[in-house]
């Protein structure tokens, strides 16, 4: 039995390639606390994740997973606690230092947020328009056509976001999300609402870029089979806390009734 | 194609957003009016400290500027200019039948030059923008805000504040005046069409007659003032938009207090602006 407070955090890759890179960790979530009015989400979470590493969040609906990822990207600010990007404590950056952070780091929304006004492509080549102005036009257009490739968008690249499936707009939102090569992504239940090949599609994509880019990757999701494909750490989330943290194998050992009951039922 | 991307990418029409699983705050309960009124201008000022920040700060968003000029200017230019010469020829009939009553006719150029250029080109113009470019504005910004699309912009690295709220308020700003020459000269030209299909008169004969005695201080402060309404557009549909909250019915609530609330506040600034020229330009 483990829980956050009893067992150091596994850091131990079970896959090729998902070994870390150095030792500091990508991102360090120390003690966050986070509440909305009344309602407590995060009650001192603390989590790390290295280079080239996958953390897997899992849990019930409405237990702060996303709240997570978006204090994490900067979207929320925590009520206590630090979160720490590359070593640096984002909390209280002002929007435009904390863009500077932003750029080394790519987000998947739940429901991939494409700006809807915009083409496939558009959307993809947002961030590169605006962050890599030295870029000719050409460029750009190449490494849009690349991005799409690699989640096999290439064809739909002259469509509207409304003119395809909840599926495609998240590969398109993945391909948005590592526009800038981030060396970090934040993936918001990436495989949500897809049919089981999109989904295993999109974690053969997550295990691609792990093995050769050493992103490091928090995939918060209700997929227990998608988390334990992608993922080289777990980590279970009940009432604003870390429950349990651990390898997949770790998880099935454990005594504590809420792991048990989250297994069975996934 | 991609170089339009990022003009069109506020260019979002009002959607039906899908649920989020992030909990927002509840509403305000058990605050009373006051502080719900003092809490509103406290965010209204922070609000604005973030969007002057971003908008003298570069980068700067040069091609959402000029869409804005356009979407805001170009775009709102026959409806200002229909208004203008709507309220000219109001004037022109009124005037006349007010001024042949107390034996004054022959001041009614003058009469309604002055009504149009002093105050009712300003405020209609003020309030037509504040009507179309108001709820377009709060619709646009709330609908993107409640599908994430502006989290989506923020954790692109992107600052919204500058690319989408700096820009709109700018062109706001730069584009009231310039509608309101278009107000004020269709006005004044269907003032006179007015005028002259009850009694000749050349097109030559009412504007001497109508600008007798007149100067450029008699025209350009009124003219002017119309940035403050442009900022007072601006900066509440941006403010209503980017804050909203709850959905379809949320972006609705936007739009709308956008349009009531900057008319409201175009209406509440004439009142100080009027006064504020009357003493600086005696």
């Amino acid at each position: 039995m483990s829980t956050i407070n009893q067992i150091p955090i596994q850091t131990a890759a079970k896959r090729p390639g998902a070994e870390g890179n150095g030792s500091a960790a990508a991102i360090a979530v120390e003690n966050v606390h986070k509440s909305f009015g009344s309602q407590k989400v995060l009650n001192g979470i603390n989590l790390d994740v290295k280079r080239g590493e996958t953390l897997a969040v899992l849990g019930r609906s409405g237990t702060g997973k996303s709240v997570l990822l978006r204090l994490i990207i900067g979207l929320e600010t925590p009520d206590s606690g630090s979160i720490l990007i590359h070593g640096q404590d984002i909390a209280g950056l002002a929007i435009d230092r904390m863009g500077e952070i932003r750029k080394k780091m790519g987000f998947l929304f739940q429901h991939a947020a494409l700006y809807d006004s915009l083409t496939v492509e558009e959307n993809v080549a947002f961030p590169l328009l605006h962050h890599k102005k030295e870029m000719s036009k050409s460029d750009r257009a190449v490494r849009v056509k690349e991005l799409l490739a690699e989640v096999g968008m290439e064809a739909a690249r002259a469509k509207m976001p409304s003119d395809i499936s909840g599926g495609m707009q998240k590969r398109v939102g993945l391909a948005r999300a590592m526009a800038l090569e981030p060396d970090i992504l934040l993936l918001d239940e990436p495989t949500a609402g897809l049919d089981p090949i999109s989904s295993g599609e999109i974690d053969d994509l997550v295990l691609k870029l792990q093995q050769e880019h050493q992103v490091a990757f928090i995939v918060v999701t209700h997929d227990l089979h998608s988390a334990k494909a992608i993922a080289s750490r777990l980590a279970l989330l009940d009432k604003g806390n870390v429950v349990i943290q651990g390898s997949f194998e770790d998880l099935q050992k454990s005594e504590i009734e809420f792991v048990r009951e989250f297994l069975k039922h996934s | 194609m991609i170089d339009h991307s990022v003009s069109a990418a506020a260019n979002m029409p009002v959607l039906v957003p899908e649920p989020s699983t992030v909990p927002v705050p509840a509403a305000l309960p058990n605050k009373g009016l006051i502080t719900q009124f003092l809490e509103w201008f406290g965010d209204l000022g922070i609000f604005f400290w973030n969007v002057l920040r971003a908008a003298v700060t570069p980068p700067f968003e040069f091609r959402e500027l000029f869409r804005q000029l356009d979407e805001i200017g170009s775009m709102s230019l026959p409806l200002v200019a229909l208004a203008g010469a709507a309220t000219g020829i109001v004037l022109s009939m009124e005037a006349r039948f007010s001024l042949t009553r107390f034996g004054a006719k022959s001041l009614l150029p003058a009469a309604i030059v002055f009504s149009i250029i002093h105050e009712t080109g300003p405020i209609i113009t003020g309030l037509v923008v504040s009507g179309r470019v108001g709820a377009g504005i709060g619709a646009e910004l709330a609908s993107m805000k409640v599908t994430e699309q502006i989290d989506a912009i923020e954790a692109s690295a992107v600052n919204p504040y500058r690319l989408l709220a700096a820009t709109r308020i700018l062109a706001c700003i730069l584009m009231l005046p310039l509608l309101t020459l278009a107000a004020d000269f269709s006005g004044l030209i269907m003032g006179w069409v007015t005028q002259a299909l009850s009694e000749p008169l050349s097109f030559h004969q009412f504007i001497n007659s109508g600008f007798k005695g007149s100067d450029f201080s008699d025209f350009l402060p009124p003219t002017f003032k119309t940035m403050v309404f442009g900022l007072i557009i601006g900066l509440i549909a941006c403010f209503q938009g980017m804050r909203t909250q709850g959905g379809a019915a949320g972006v609705g609530r936007a739009a709308t207090s956008s349009v009531v609330l900057s008319s409201l506040f175009v209406i509440l600034a004439d009142v100080v602006l009027v006064k504020l020229i009357i003493i600086l330009f005696p």
